[in-house]
């Protein structure tokens, strides 16, 4: 009884503080990206935004992959070329251009860039670093999460933020598709792999100097192969003749 | 003699559409025969499951599925078990198969909607008691008969909180209730035309709304909250008036636009809460535009409740002895005779009242009955002697069949939103190709403009040169000529029809046949076919006449000029409006939710509009202010009650009386009429061009021009000047109780 009272009063008191009555509530979960777009100075639809004339060059060879009546099916690769042109990040007047340039409503095309993440609807910077941290990546090598913590205090910035510098972005995404090399980022458009913080921190320096560090594995790993060495294949493969009657040779 | 040349013709169509020509039929698909709940039932090849389960007798719960939006399959309310298919299927998105056995009440049907309940009722706030779609919402009742009986909802994470969206004056958005059906997207991009809407997002982020900050500018946006099956889109103006338990139901007919829309009334006392629309496959399918939907609140303002007598410069209350007394004195001291008596049948006179005061005009001598609008003193240009030349003869629901269509100075999407949004269906579904000649308007389909005046029109019959249009023209099966009813109030009204008759007459074999007819003429006001069925036309000579005495029946829309300041001025009416300012006594008549009548719309379809609610104070059905004047001028009209006065009407045309269905003239008369038409020798077309003859949509007679709500959608919509509120005040009243 007493534990019920103390209970109820304690639902009471912020009530009368707010000095209305609410019921208990659930609280909101609310989304992590906005999916509305809001007027800013940097992102609007006045500010002007037209293909370059090479890019125009390229969408009309993309366009012309498809039926001349599917013309809008050619609307992820343009508004990837426009993202492209546009530094990386898809403003909402580029989602205007490639909806006049494939003659579709612009809330289709709205639809396509807010529905796939690799569109970036905010500005990112020059380096784009996209750090997986499915599964496989946090288990595989030294884990993933130990490579955000180590970007995380190098950059000093959490996931979704730029660094005061402008140089980098870091976000957290799902599987990339390169398990078997875990953990990896994807920085730009190629695939840093076998990560360990060393060699994060290493290209992190590179890349904030200019440098545009070799991708693939940091470890010396050639792509995917056993890193412990090849355990089959081992010698040396026969070449054309070997092994072969003299009459062939 | 012109009823009996209308009665001859609507037998004439009877024996002609007897024989019926081979390829009238529709192609038919074959039948398939399959098991629902043990019950054979057969229904055609290609039907979605869904209508299979409806055919069976069996009630299917769904969300997302409409008959007539596109197919969506997201909701998945609607599974049912399938023999032989491992999962269970949802039924709106798979279509019948040959032999199936389906099953929609089995244990595991009753599981699978259950869980899809429970999902969808995990983000649905528990707001029911705040929430305008409360006992109508389908969200309610299927979770009340589908769902489950306790909550399993213990998540630390909460509820989804998406923002309301700002539409504009007349949906309210609370999308935290919102389930992602989608039903409100296919509509505005399939129906209404306006390709905004949208979803953004993904997984359970996915969200409705427009992505920018913008309003729906549709004339049909009302519907999506009807569509809406939870309380996500609700109705503005409406917003917390009234609960659906507590309103009286009466279906009645629109009188805002000459579509004839079949409504419902829903009314609380004396007040009209709300406007919906009723079905008519035939007329408006499901849907109503939104001055149909929203001018109601006009009829609670500027109301006439009492006869006023003028008294210098000011009206007097009057008991209606004293007022109809008043007009008698008038009348005798204007000195009026013959066609001095003018009267002037506005856009809302409804049926009855018109056959009344043209039976009293013509006792008193009088055949200047002129029509509200202009050139309205003069007889129409269309004639009234053959219905098919001023009526919309194609019909309504048969327009979707027509491959090109010319539209004449009209834009239909408001001079009729209704058939507008069958254009956009034959343009989506068909590509059926428009042309127009007149003033341009923002098209909810694509057309070809071919000119601008009645010139441009015999052109484009004589030379049509080689646009797209006109190819397609030359060649189409069932082409469709739509003349808007602004093309007969200038002096080229003539000359349009006469060019168009021609061409109809040198290409009849296409354009009139027992299964098509391809010339139309789109009224835009509801008394209007009612009056020329009636023959109320003035007489050639009336109009060289000044008139001395004046009565305005519902007469808002004329030009002040006509009207002589020495002429005594009645005004029968229900709103203070135009009319009223120059009377010289205003009679107070009902609105059409307060009187039972008749009115006929475009097509020439009778339909009866019943009362909903009493009118207000003093004021009377006008059929009987009529009847009750002509007494006090000693000319009593010999009916005294409403069933009399449509044996009258049956005298006139039968047409007025055969309630709910079309009189479809026939092809010879078509052609007789079209004959007289094309054998006008004084017309001659000038290059004026042609006007719109609505301007503001949403203000366009005397109840949408006293309603808030189409003064706020004038505002936002015609005017384009809205500003969305930033955060709308109820939302943070009713935010996310769960």
């Amino acid at each position: 009884m007493s534990l019920a009272r103390s209970a109820l009063s304690a639902i009471q008191r912020p009530l009368y503080g707010a000095g209305r009555r609410t019921f208990t509530s659930s609280s909101s979960r609310r989304s992590e990206s906005l999916f509305v777009h809001r007027d800013t100075d940097y992102n609007n639809p006045s500010i002007p935004f037209t293909f370059t004339p090479d890019n125009l060059k390229r969408a009309k060879e993309i366009i012309s992959r498809y039926p001349p009546q599917y013309k809008k099916a050619a609307v992820m690769p343009i508004l990837d070329l426009g993202q492209r042109q546009n530094k990386g990040w898809t403003s909402i007047s580029v989602m205007n251009a490639v909806a006049e340039l494939l003659e579709m409503p612009r809330m289709r095309v709205y639809e396509v860039a807010t529905f796939y993440t690799m569109y970036n609807r905010e500005p990112v910077a020059e380096n784009f670093l996209q750090l997986c941290t499915t599964t496989p990546c946090q288990l595989g090598g030294c884990g993933s999460s130990k490579i955000l913590h180590t970007i995380q205090d190098h950059l000093k910035i959490s996931p979704g933020q730029t660094t005061k510098d402008g140089k980098f972005t870091l976000i957290e995404v799902e599987c990339l598709g390169a398990c078997s090399n875990a953990p990896m980022m994807q920085i730009g458009d190629d695939f840093y792999e076998d990560l360990t913080p060393e060699t994060t921190i290493k290209l992190l320096d590179a890349l904030a100097t200019g440098e545009k560090p070799k991708p693939g594995p940091q470890t010396g790993r050639k792509t995917s192969e056993n890193a412990a060495g090849l355990t089959a294949l081992t010698s040396k493969p026969l070449g054309p003749g070997e092994m072969c009657v003299p009459e062939f040779a | 003699m012109f009823a009996r040349s209308r009665f001859v013709a609507r037998r004439a169509i009877k024996f002609g559409s007897g024989s019926r020509t081979l390829s009238t039929t529709l192609p038919r698909r074959a039948d398939i025969t399959l098991t629902v709940d043990g019950k054979e039932v057969t229904v055609p090849q290609g039907t979605a499951l869904i209508q299979a389960c409806e055919a069976a007798g069996a009630t299917v719960p769904r969300f997302c599925y409409h008959d007539r939006l596109a197919i969506a399959g997201n909701c998945r309310m609607c599974l049912v078990e399938v023999e032989r298919s491992p999962k269970p299927v949802a039924s709106c998105a798979m279509p019948a198969m040959p032999g199936s056995k389906v099953f929609t009440n089995t244990p595991l049907v009753h599981k699978a909607r259950e869980g899809v309940m429970e999902f969808l009722l995990a983000n649905h706030p528990l707001d029911c008691a705040i929430c305008d779609q409360g006992g109508e919402c389908d969200l309610q009742d299927q979770s009340m008969r589908y769902g489950s009986d306790r909550t399993r909802f213990h998540e630390i994470t909460g509820k989804r909180a998406v923002e309301n969206k700002d539409l504009g004056p007349i949906v309210k958005t609370s999308m935290n209730r919102c389930i992602q059906c989608t039903r409100c997207v296919r509509f505005a991009n399939d129906v209404a035309g306006v390709e905004d809407l949208g979803t953004t997002g993904r997984g359970n982020d996915l969200q409705i709304g427009m992505y920018v900050e913008k309003v729906m500018d549709s004339e049909m946006s009302g519907n999506i909250i009807d569509l809406c099956p939870v309380g996500a889109l609700t109705s503005k103006p409406y917003a917390f008036q009234a609960r659906p338990w507590e309103l009286k139901k009466t279906e009645s007919i629109d009188v805002l636009d000459a579509v004839g829309s079949n409504i419902r009334i829903d009314s609380r006392g004396v007040q009209v809460m709300r406007i919906q629309p009723k079905i008519n496959d035939e007329v408006n399918e499901e849907w109503i535009n939104d001055k149909t939907r929203y001018a109601y609140d006009g009829l609670k303002y500027q109301r006439l409740t009492t006869p006023l007598v003028r008294e210098g410069d000011r009206f007097v209350p009057a008991t209606w002895e004293h007022a109809l007394e008043t007009i008698r004195h008038g009348l005798i001291n204007s000195g009026a005779k013959g066609d001095e008596i003018k009267a002037v049948a506005g856009h809302l006179a409804d049926t009855e009242s018109l056959t009344t005061l043209k039976d009293l005009f013509n006792k008193l001598g009088s055949e200047n009955l002129t029509l509200d609008q202009p050139f309205g003193d003069s007889p129409p240009a269309t004639g009234v002697d053959l219905r098919s030349n001023y009526l919309f003869n194609t019909g309504i629901e048969n327009i979707e069949e027509a491959d090109a269509v010319l539209l004449i100075g009209t834009n239909p999407r408001h001079e009729a939103a209704i058939i507008n949004t069958r254009f956009r269906k034959s343009f989506l579904r068909r590509g059926a190709n428009f042309g127009l000649i007149g003033e341009t308007f923002p098209s909810t389909f694509e057309l070809e403009h071919l000119g601008q005046s009645a010139k441009d029109a015999e052109t484009f019959f004589s030379k049509p040169g080689n646009g797209t249009f006109a190819k397609i023209w030359k060649e189409a099966k069932k082409p469709l000529i739509i003349v808007g009813s602004a093309v007969m109030e200038t002096k080229d009204g003539a000359a349009v029809l006469k060019a168009v008759s021609k061409h109809v007459l040198a290409n009849q074999a296409r354009f009139l046949n027992q299964e098509w007819n391809g010339f139309s003429i789109l009224q835009r006001a509801a008394s209007r076919a009612a009056a020329y069925d009636l023959g109320f036309t003035p007489s050639t000579t009336s109009s060289s006449v000044k008139p001395k005495f004046i009565y305005l029946l519902n007469a808002d829309e004329f030009d002040p000029t006509t009207i002589p300041s020495s002429s005594f001025v009645v005004y029968q009416g229900h709103h203070g409006d135009l009319g009223a300012q120059y009377a010289d006594v205003c009679l107070p008549g009902s609105a059409y939710t307060e009187k039972s009548t008749t009115w006929i719309n475009t097509e020439g379809r009778a339909q009866l509009g019943r009362t909903a609610v009493p009118p207000p104070g003093a004021s009377r059905e006008d059929w009987k202010i009529l009847r009750a004047l002509s007494e006090v001028l000693n000319q009593p009209l010999p009916y005294d009650d409403v069933l009399a006065l449509r044996d009258r009407m049956w005298d006139i045309s039968p047409t007025l009386v055969r309630y709910d269905s079309r009189e479809i003239p026939s092809v010879e008369l078509t052609k007789l009429g079209l004959q007289v038409l094309s054998e006008n020798k004084t017309s001659q077309a000038s290059g004026e061009k042609f006007k719109k003859p609505i301007e503001d949509f949403y203000r366009t007679d005397p109840i949408s021009r006293a309603s808030v709500t189409m003064a706020a959608c004038s505002k936002a919509f015609t005017k384009g000047d809205y500003v969305p509120a930033d955060v709308d005040e109820g939302a943070t009243a009713q935010a996310s109780y769960a």
